[in-house]
């Protein structure tokens, strides 16, 4: 079973037509994934040579149930054990693991689950993925906020009691350049005391620069770890560069940023491959920059404008439970967020168990912030990157948390420089 | 097993006991080599005799790797005077670092163990810092390019055991490079629980110095390293834990 991601616009004249199908039907004429551009920084880094060999070795279906016992009764867990937890073999232990899971996740983290709010600003982007509601080639609305337009929306934001926001842009560096959101999150300082964003990867000095402007914490998403599936997924623009986008992580510690979270698309490749690859990207990680904060998200594959049959195939909510238990039992200490792309049951069911940290008062849209919060309709709005699941207010995900024994928390951050 | 090395500076050693330094006696050499199968023995630069009689040097056996300590150093500086000579009177490249500050418990100065650790480091020596189990110390010991990390299981020479187990245990699991158990170790017991938790290794003296039959106990660290060697290498079983299963799923609301 696979996706199907291509669909024409009829937008495209006829020459941009024979292009785009060119491009999805030609490999040869795409640009080598494996190859960094131009001006793109190139650091000295052994983490992705580590994360790999674990990657392309990893048979799950030599695992049994005596590895899962063995790594559900150990104190430890060990890599062998992670992927012994991630194999098909642990599925039916998965109320033992979601029982170690919440024993993990409540000795690093009590009883707290942290609320952030995610702000579309700009939804350009140069960027050719055929899953992604936001790719060149898809007929949306597209809008990029100006300062005034950013400041509105993050004051309705913050006036809901939210003070975690994650800055997000399409990945378009001509339209929305660094400046542009080094100016955005120069503001978000002064509505919220934790500024997070999730942008087209960048060089170490930019994430110098950004993090003056008042960013602590950089997420990007690498979307499958398997560099040949990446390719034929990925089929144009910065993006398409796989190693590039997978030092990202450590780019920005090296720039400086107190945090970094990471994450696979699940549903696009292989997801037990996916899964132990982000968390391993963690692991060595952390290893190499102990004092860095690491989080993990577990998206899977959504419906988007104009392709509502895009869906996560084998990665069931049984699978991604699964999967969230195993980060929790390998990671302890690692944060790890559930968006809006999942239903509020299942966000509810989480949080009990392993997720810290989940999205509340979503949009994926931009500009629509005061529309969704106030019902007030006058202005233009862009379209969303992907149909959410979840479309909770910030009052009725604090009560629904509170209800559950769990403690919501809004900021545990202060910006130091 | 057979290929199960340790590997230190690139040299490789069957045996993961070494023998500490603090008292000497030449049975007491004679036993760690023949007995406890030792084949690093750690040599007090500050004891090897300069005259002809009773030198140290003399007492160790051929195949055996000198591991000459820096013990009497009270900061850096003296640690890598110390280590230089050492290297002058023809010990080798290797070196354990020891700085104690405080001559009532002799503990470690992990502070001033870093700055020797680093020097030497560039000039070449295999170090081997003595250290008290501190994770960020093993983390700057290892950046800065120790070979092993040694951290101590309670006091040097009180026979106590592993009082430090849970931090060694941290290092183990987060540092990349052979954690030696140091200092402490009073009986096999305790030597072959600190290898089952994954200590590459055990250096201990007065463990079997004190000894009633220093032989026989020689013989008896020598198997239960083994032991704890082999436990580690199979990977534990389980234990049981006590307390009933959550009566209401948390797995139930998946669809």
């Amino acid at each position: 079973m696979e996706n199907n991601f291509l669909f024409d616009s009829d937008l495209l004249t006829e020459t941009g037509l024979k292009r785009k199908h060119q491009i999805e039907t030609d490999p040869s004429c795409r640009i080598n994934h494996m190859e960094y551009l131009p001006g793109m920084d190139v650091i000295d880094s052994d983490i992705r040579k580590c994360v790999m060999e674990h990657f392309d070795s990893y048979d799950y279906s030599k695992y049994t149930a005596k590895d899962v016992r063995r790594a559900l009764e150990s104190d430890r867990c060990t890599i062998e054990d992670f992927k012994a937890l991630l194999s098909p073999a642990a599925e039916p232990f998965l109320e033992q693991m979601a029982a170690k899971a919440q024993k993990e996740t409540s000795k690093h983290f009590g009883n707290t689950v942290y609320l952030f709010t995610p702000l579309y600003i700009a939804n350009y982007c140069e960027n050719y993925c055929v899953y992604c509601g936001f790719n060149c080639y898809n007929k949306i609305k597209r809008l990029k906020l100006d300062y005034e337009q950013i400041e509105h929306e993050m004051k309705v934001i913050s006036d809901s009691g939210m003070e975690e926001i994650l800055i997000l842009t399409g990945e378009s560096p001509s339209k929305s350049d660094v400046k542009y959101i080094g100016e955005a999150c120069k503001i978000a300082r002064k509505y919220f005391k934790m500024v997070g964003i999730e942008i087209y990867p960048v060089n170490v000095e930019d994430y110098k620069y950004l993090h003056e402007c008042g960013v602590d914490y950089v997420t990007v998403f690498q979307e499958t770890y398997d560099s040949d599936k990446y390719e034929t997924l990925h089929l144009m623009g910065n993006k398409r560069v796989w190693p590039y986008r997978f030092d990202s992580q450590e780019r920005a510690l090296m720039g400086g940023m107190r945090g970094v979270a990471f994450s696979a698309l699940l549903g696009l490749s292989d997801f037990r491959k996916d899964a132990l690859a982000s968390a391993l990207h963690v692991y060595f990680l952390q290893r190499k920059y102990p004092h860095a904060e690491m989080s993990l998200s577990c998206p899977r594959l959504r419906p988007i404008i104009n392709n509502d049959t895009i869906n996560p195939l084998d990665v069931g909510e049984k699978q991604l439970c699964q999967v969230i238990c195993a980060y929790r039992i390998f990671l302890p200490y690692c944060g790890i967020t559930v968006s809006s792309r999942e239903t509020a049951e299942f966000r509810n069911g989480i949080v009990k168990i392993a997720a810290t940290k989940v999205s509340a008062g979503v949009s994926t849209g931009i500009g629509d912030h005061e529309e969704k919060y106030t019902g007030k309709q006058d202005e233009e709005t862009g379209d969303e990157q992907f149909e959410i699941s979840d479309g909770r207010s910030l009052n009725s995900m604090y009560s629904d948390i509170s209800a559950e024994g769990l403690q919501p928390v809004f900021n545990d951050y202060v910006y130091v420089g | 097993m057979e290929n199960d090395k340790l590997v230190i500076g690139g040299k490789e050693f069957d045996s993961r006991f070494i023998l500490g330094s603090g008292k000497y006696s030449m049975k007491l050499i004679e036993a760690a080599v023949k007995d406890a199968g030792a084949q690093i023995i750690t040599l007090a630069v500050r004891r090897t005799n300069t005259k002809d009689e009773e030198n140290i040097l003399d007492y160790i056996p051929e195949g055996v790797t000198l591991l000459p300590n820096t013990s009497g150093a009270r900061d850096a500086k003296e640690a890598v005077r110390i280590a230089r000579l050492a290297r002058e009177l023809g010990c080798g490249d290797f070196v354990k670092i020891e700085i104690m500050r405080d001559s009532k418990y002799l503990l470690p100065d992990n502070y001033e163990t870093i700055k020797a650790t680093e020097i030497l480091a560039k000039e070449g020596f295999v170090v081997m810092p003595y250290m008290y189990p501190d994770l960020n110390v093993a983390r700057e010991l290892q950046n800065v390019g120790a070979a092993t990390i040694m951290p101590l299981a309670s006091p040097i020479g009180s026979n106590k055991g592993l009082a430090t187990k849970e931090f060694i245990q941290i290092l183990i699991d987060e540092i990349d490079l052979p954690i030696i158990v140091d200092a402490g170790i009073g009986k096999p017991s305790q030597a072959c629980e600190a290898m089952e938790m994954g200590a590459a290794a055990i250096m201990a003296n007065t463990a079997l110095a004190t000894a009633g039959d220093l032989t026989m106990m020689a013989s008896a660290f020598k198997d239960a390293i083994a032991a704890g060697r082999k436990a580690y290498l199979a990977g534990l079983g389980r234990v049981l834990t006590r307390g009933a299963a959550a009566s209401d799923p948390l797995t139930g609301f998946l669809h």
